[in-house]
């Protein structure tokens, strides 16, 4: 019981970082109805931007303060991230609006093989790994159970929840949020009422970034290692999440994220010899079984083909 | 920005803009880089400024010779130009096909000829059979990215299933190479209707990402299911290919010998090269006849407007269903190819950068366009063999840009990539992107105004 509900706390942890990656390919997809296949690699390379950066910061600069360089790790990444994804959007994929229907998905795939071998090159193949930190371990106490957590669960649930917040109120109380969901519903008809679409397009790109950003630094924070390839796996199941959701719903990639991240988890503790091993193929069953049966997802609007 | 890049100062102002974005875009991923010290093993960063410059001068340089010289890339348009192939491209494509053609037959004997049996073995091999092999790859994935325009990013399960198909079978049952073929590619076949059936009804991009799914859930089963497929460690001895029952070794009852021949490896090599040759020319040869078959345009109307098709009574889900276990089939065939030739398969081999490999492939030579496609597996697969053995773009790397362990196959990937992008954004319908129409009107016939209400037809 009491490893049940450990996994439980990991199982949040891991679906929070998959949910704050869902929200990009969702708004992504609401907005273009694109897949952005390279959202992934983004992730990849923001895990690595924080890498970089913290690094500079503690062994370059020397800073001791922990929280102080999370603060500003989050915040580099974020924005070294969105120049990333706005420089990407407008290079691969706001030239193919109007093109033919795969071009842009065939645009983000090669976007997404030129990303993970990119940093292949400037970084090499291997591994990186950083010392753990927020290691120390908190217990509860609940009655008889004891569960016990470490410092940095609480911390990547925290920050998440605090980004998703400042996310949701973007979304619903600004102007930039409600010409995001004007443009969402009909660009042609935003852009007549004085949207400008391609900005609101590129700010859609920027802010999946950053969230995509700050999964990136929790991601590091969590596992404390990163590695090119590691773009692949976690973008894919982001894009479960995202599917399993309801695909252009928010709320709905932040509940199939932590979904799909119990999930994961879960079937890991599955004690048949031979099973945990497929906890990939798990996750990708949950896409092809939600895109056969229900492609419209937990929260999703059904789509309408319009001719 | 873009209101006055007509004069210079605009287009200084836009490429100091070019050249600041390009600046953060280096700044964490290019100027330092993140490797383990060798006594702590802990990370330490090394500082890149050159490189970061040299990025930042191109961009700036760059942006200006594009502002000032006006050198916009042509925009192509997305719809291509429909009739018969006319003046001197009617000339190119009825003569670039034999000519190919007769390449493809004479290149071992050219290439014998002139290295003699020794020299020539690398250039059979890993040029001839490897360039071969994705040319087939390109042609099978083109039946259904091409001509049906259903996108599949899992391709390489195919692949895999043929190779451990005919791995299993001549292993477990000793069967030889020339039964196991078509029944590798059948196997796969049933694999692209298994997986096709269910998820054909999906539209585009859907479709790409299930398949991928698809993809990944096979090779993930390949590395797990040990006892089936011998897991990562893959399997290796297996059984090469004979002529009649012949075997390519030195041995007595031997090929070599059989024919009085001393024995050469050269001898295995281009059997091997005459053979995936054959099994190119014949995908090829299957895609041609196909394409003008009523199946065939089903097939390339369903890639235009998959609505329209529906309206006209087109059964699309069967449509599509053959085109993606025909693509299958030979997805199959050529995998097993691969494993009698590599004689070792392992998951590694079947990756999901390999389905990208084969999707460049296909995209780059021009989606639909056989011709395109062979050209492409030329230059791209054929290319990086080739970068492969430059040193002294390894000396170079090595002492300009501080790239120690210079290896171009991790570029391989990077221009690929790139390559998919540039491609899409400039030429959309690829190199070669005229598709010749299966069928067209010879000439304009006027109808009578009693058969059509508005007078001509």
């Amino acid at each position: 019981m009491d490893n049940f509900i450990q996994q439980l706390i990991n199982g949040l942890t891991l679906g929070s970082i998959y949910g704050l990656i869902a929200i990009g390919y969702t708004m992504v997809f609401g907005i273009i109805g694109m897949v952005n296949f390279a959202h992934g690699d983004v992730f990849m390379l923001s895990a690595f931007i924080a890498l970089i950066v913290f690094l500079f910061l503690t062994k370059t600069l020397g800073l001791g303060f922990l929280p102080f360089v999370l603060v500003v790790v989050l915040l580099a990444g974020m924005t070294l991230t969105s120049v990333w994804n706005w420089t990407i959007e407008r290079l691969a994929y706001r030239p193919l609006r109007g093109s033919f229907r795969l071009a842009p998905l065939i645009s983000a795939i090669g976007m997404s093989t030129f990303l993970s071998n990119f940093v292949q090159v400037t970084q090499g193949p291997r591994n990186k790994p950083i010392a753990p930190m927020f290691a120390e371990i908190v217990n509860f106490q609940f009655g008889d159970h004891v569960i016990s957590m470490q410092y940095r669960q609480i911390v990547i649930v925290a920050v998440t929840v605090t980004l998703l917040v400042i996310f949701w109120w973007l979304v619903q109380r600004t102007s930039l949020g409600r010409a995001q969901r004007a443009c969402e519903q009909d660009r042609k008809m935003a852009a007549l009422i004085g949207v400008d679409v391609d900005r609101t397009i590129s700010i859609t790109f920027v802010i999946g970034a950053a969230l995509a950003a700050v999964a990136g630094s929790m991601y590091v924070l969590q596992y404390g290692v990163v590695n090119f390839a590691d773009g692949f796996l976690p973008g894919v199941k982001a894009f479960t999440a995202a599917v399993l959701g309801g695909i252009g719903s928010l709320p709905g990639a932040v509940v199939g994220g932590l979904m799909i991240g119990l999930i994961e988890t879960l079937w890991q503790m599955i004690p048949t010899q031979g099973v945990p091993e497929y906890k990939d193929v798990a996750a990708f069953s949950i896409l092809a079984i939600t895109l056969i049966f229900m492609p419209s997802g937990l929260l999703g609007r059904p789509e309408i083909e319009k001719v | 920005m873009a209101e006055d890049t007509k004069s210079l100062g605009g287009a200084l102002k836009e490429a100091c803009v070019a050249a600041a974005i390009t600046f953060f875009l280096c700044v964490p991923i290019i100027m330092f880089r993140a490797d383990s010290d060798v006594n702590s093993g802990q990370l330490e960063l090394n500082f890149r400024p050159i490189a970061v410059a040299v990025f930042v001068a191109l961009a700036f340089f760059g942006r200006l010779l594009v502002l000032t010289i006006g050198l916009r890339p042509p925009r192509q348009k997305a719809v291509p130009r429909v009739g018969p192939p006319s003046g001197l491209r009617a000339v190119f494509s009825y003569v670039i096909a034999p000519i190919g053609l007769l390449f493809l037959v004479a290149y071992p004997a050219v290439v014998v000829y002139w290295l003699g049996a020794g020299g020539a073995l690398k250039w059979i091999d890993s040029y001839g059979i490897q360039i071969l092999i994705y040319v087939m790859l390109g042609w099978g994935l083109n039946i259904v990215v091409g001509l049906a325009g259903l996108l599949d990013l899992g391709y390489v399960a195919f692949y895999a299933v043929g190779a451990y198909s005919y791995t299993l079978l001549a292993i477990n049952f000793g069967l030889s190479f020339w039964i196991c073929l078509p029944i590798a590619g059948l196997l796969a076949a049933c694999w692209g209707m298994i997986l096709g059936f269910p998820v054909l009804r999906l539209r585009g991009d859907y479709l790409a990402i299930v398949t991928l799914a698809f993809g990944e859930i096979i090779r993930t089963i390949l590395v797990n299911w040990t006892a089936f497929s011998g897991g990562t460690a893959g399997i290796s001895s297996i059984p090469k290919i004979t002529f009649f029952g012949l075997r390519f070794a030195d041995v007595d009852d031997g090929f070599d010998a059989y024919f009085g021949m001393d024995y050469s490896p050269i001898h295995g090599k281009l059997y091997l090269y005459y053979v995936i040759l054959g099994l190119a020319l014949l995908t090829n040869l299957v895609t041609l006849r196909l394409r003008r078959l009523p199946i065939g345009r089903a097939w390339e109307a369903l890639r235009e407007d998959e609505i329209a098709c529906r309206s006209l009574g087109i059964n699309t889900t069967n449509t599509k269903l053959t085109a993606f276990a025909l693509g299958a089939f030979f997805g199959g065939l050529a995998g097993s190819f691969f494993a009698v030739r590599q004689g070792f398969i392992s998951p590694e081999s079947f990756t999901f950068n390999e389905s990208a490999t084969i999707l460049a492939i296909v995209v780059l030579g021009g989606m639909g366009s056989q011709i395109g496609v062979a050209f492409a597996a030329i230059a791209l697969i054929g290319g990086f063999e080739m970068l492969r053995e430059l040193g002294w773009l390894k000396d170079l790397m090595a002492t300009y840009f501080g790239l120690t362990d210079f290896d171009p196959t991790q570029y391989r990937g990077l221009i690929f990539g790139f390559a998919m992008v540039v491609m899409m954004v400039v030429r959309p319908r690829g190199f070669i992107s005229t598709r010749s129409p299966s069928i067209y009107l010879e000439r304009r016939t006027a109808v009578s105004g009693e058969l059509v209400k508005e007078g001509h037809g």
